[in-house]
């Protein structure tokens, strides 16, 4: 289980000023649950997700993963990241970046690397460089890496934003497919109310600056059952709470 | 359409080539003077010097000099470089004594050097190393101030070793910097090598042009220095252009 609980974070800006960007966080993803964040730009979405990451740590409050604070996790406790730009090193194949994400202790076979690259349609693309792939398969890879490790928790940082409409929804069959077979805590940040909702067990609605959660909301219909229909009328229903202005 | 470039280029660079021995060849004759030898007697001078060995014997001192050094050079001022780039503090303390460094006159570095340590080869390498190492300082910290963080924090969430960060994380992002400091190091580093020999060794190109001076014997000074300017240009084009392009191979234009 992913909790967080932080009281307060301020980021100090290099004129002086200061801006609190979270305030009295709190939630908790349920084990192999999916959860999503969604609020108004700039409202620490993302700053959040950086600090269960370990790459922020000016915050009060705690994070832990399983009852561990983060940064002091053994490996048996994996974060994994899909972060926005896919951040693959150029100087490296496909291939090469997602081995080198795992370590040698893991227990990750080639077996299960084949697996996994076939699923993601990335076979014929091992050997490429990054800079050889278009936005979409190179989001692919980073998928690819995120899941080699094995993660217990997984975050997701707008894996699917500036891809056109038809790969974006390709992408997120993928990751459905792929996360459903590979159950991990997943954590996601997005723009899109729609994409929430197709991939999430919970929902949570952030406030603007200082930012925190106004809003929880479980998705009643099981994921399998969740067609173009059935999104809309979720969509209506959050809307008619009044969150979906809060998103935009 | 790639050829073409090529095929007319080689011509030119040929030509250039030709014309400098043609004016070479013209200057001499008008000379008539042992302080301007032919290009003949040049090329006589380096048939007579490689039969009696002593090309080689000398040719390989100074290559091991310029090799050990080198490396000495890069190893330590891409580290003191990457260390610089990426601590300011450091930096702030550091940078006037890489300024200092800097502006020490190599001919200083070298005696100061062979005083304190002796008439040694360490002594000989360490002082060419010291003179080249505040350039690839310089310029490594300038590599490593360009660093991507976004990288940085990729390799920290899937805990990279620090190893790893550094062979696949740090090191590719400062090739083009290390490849700049390689190119402009090789060209000063066997011109320090040279007087480093002829103030402290007895064997090396730096010795053989000092004794020839002596003799004023140009034609066999021009003879040595002609043979080094050669094998540092294969240095150059069978070994670091090869290199240079097998690290950029990645650097493809997006599909």
């Amino acid at each position: 289980m992913l909790d967080v609980n932080i009281e307060t974070m301020v980021f100090e800006s290099s004129d002086g000023g200061a801006l609190e960007a979270l305030r009295d966080l709190k939630f908790n993803c349920a084990a192999k649950s999916f959860t999503s964040i969604v609020g108004p730009s700039g409202c620490g979405k993302t700053t959040t997700l950086r600090c269960i990451l370990g790459l922020e740590s000016a915050y009060k409050g705690v994070i832990t993963i399983d009852g561990t604070p983060v940064g002091t996790q053994t490996d048996a406790v994996k974060i994994a990241a899909v972060f926005q730009e896919p951040r693959l090193l150029p100087w490296r194949t496909t291939e090469k970046n997602v081995r080198l994400a795992l370590n040698q202790s893991g227990s990750v076979t080639d077996a299960k690397l084949d697996a996994l690259f076939s699923e993601l349609g990335l076979t014929e693309h091992r050997h490429f460089f990054p800079t050889e792939l278009s936005l979409g398969l190179a989001r692919r890879v980073g998928l690819a890496r995120a899941f080699a490790v094995e993660p217990s928790v997984l975050i997701l940082d707008e894996p699917f934003v500036s891809l056109d409409d038809e790969t974006a929804g390709r992408l997120r069959r993928l990751l459905s497919s792929v996360w459903s077979a590979r159950a991990c805590t997943a954590l996601m940040v997005t723009h899109n109310i729609r994409e929430a909702i197709e991939l999430s067990d919970r929902i949570l609605f952030y406030s603007g600056t200082p930012s925190r959660i106004v809003h929880q909301y479980d998705v009643p219909v099981q994921r399998q059952h969740r067609n173009r229909a059935a999104i809309d009328t979720i969509r209506d229903e959050i809307e008619s709470l009044g969150m979906i202005g809060v998103t935009e | 359409m790639t050829a073409k470039p090529n095929r007319k280029q080689f011509p030119v660079w040929l030509l250039s080539l030709a014309g400098l021995l043609v004016i070479w060849t013209v200057a001499a004759w008008l000379a008539q003077s042992r302080a301007l030898p032919s290009p003949i007697a040049v090329a006589s001078a380096i048939a007579v010097e490689a039969q009696s060995g002593e090309l080689l014997l000398h040719m390989t001192a100074t290559l091991g000099r310029v090799f050990a050094a080198f490396i000495v050079a890069m190893a330590i001022g891409s580290a003191i470089g990457i260390a610089l780039g990426r601590n300011q503090q450091l930096n702030h303390f550091f940078d006037p004594w890489v300024i200092l460094l800097l502006n020490i006159p190599a001919l200083v570095i070298i005696v100061l050097s062979f005083i304190w340590f002796g008439l040694n080869e360490a002594a000989a390498i360490g002082a060419v190393a010291v003179n080249k190492i505040p350039n690839v300082i310089v310029t490594v910290r300038e590599g490593a101030r360009a660093l991507d963080p976004a990288f940085a924090e990729m390799g920290k969430v899937f805990r990279f070793s620090r190893l790893k960060t550094l062979r696949h994380v740090v090191l590719p992002q400062l090739q083009p910097y290390i490849a700049a400091a390689t190119r402009s190091g090789i060209a000063l580093i066997w011109k320090i090598v040279l007087v480093v020999e002829l103030l402290g060794r007895s064997n090396g190109v730096g010795f053989q042009i000092h004794l020839y001076f002596q003799l004023f014997d140009v034609a066999t000074i021009l003879a040595y220095t002609l043979v080094f300017v050669a094998v540092m240009l294969l240095v150059e084009y069978l070994f670091l252009q090869p290199l240079e392009k097998h690290s950029r191979r990645w650097r493809v234009e997006r599909a």
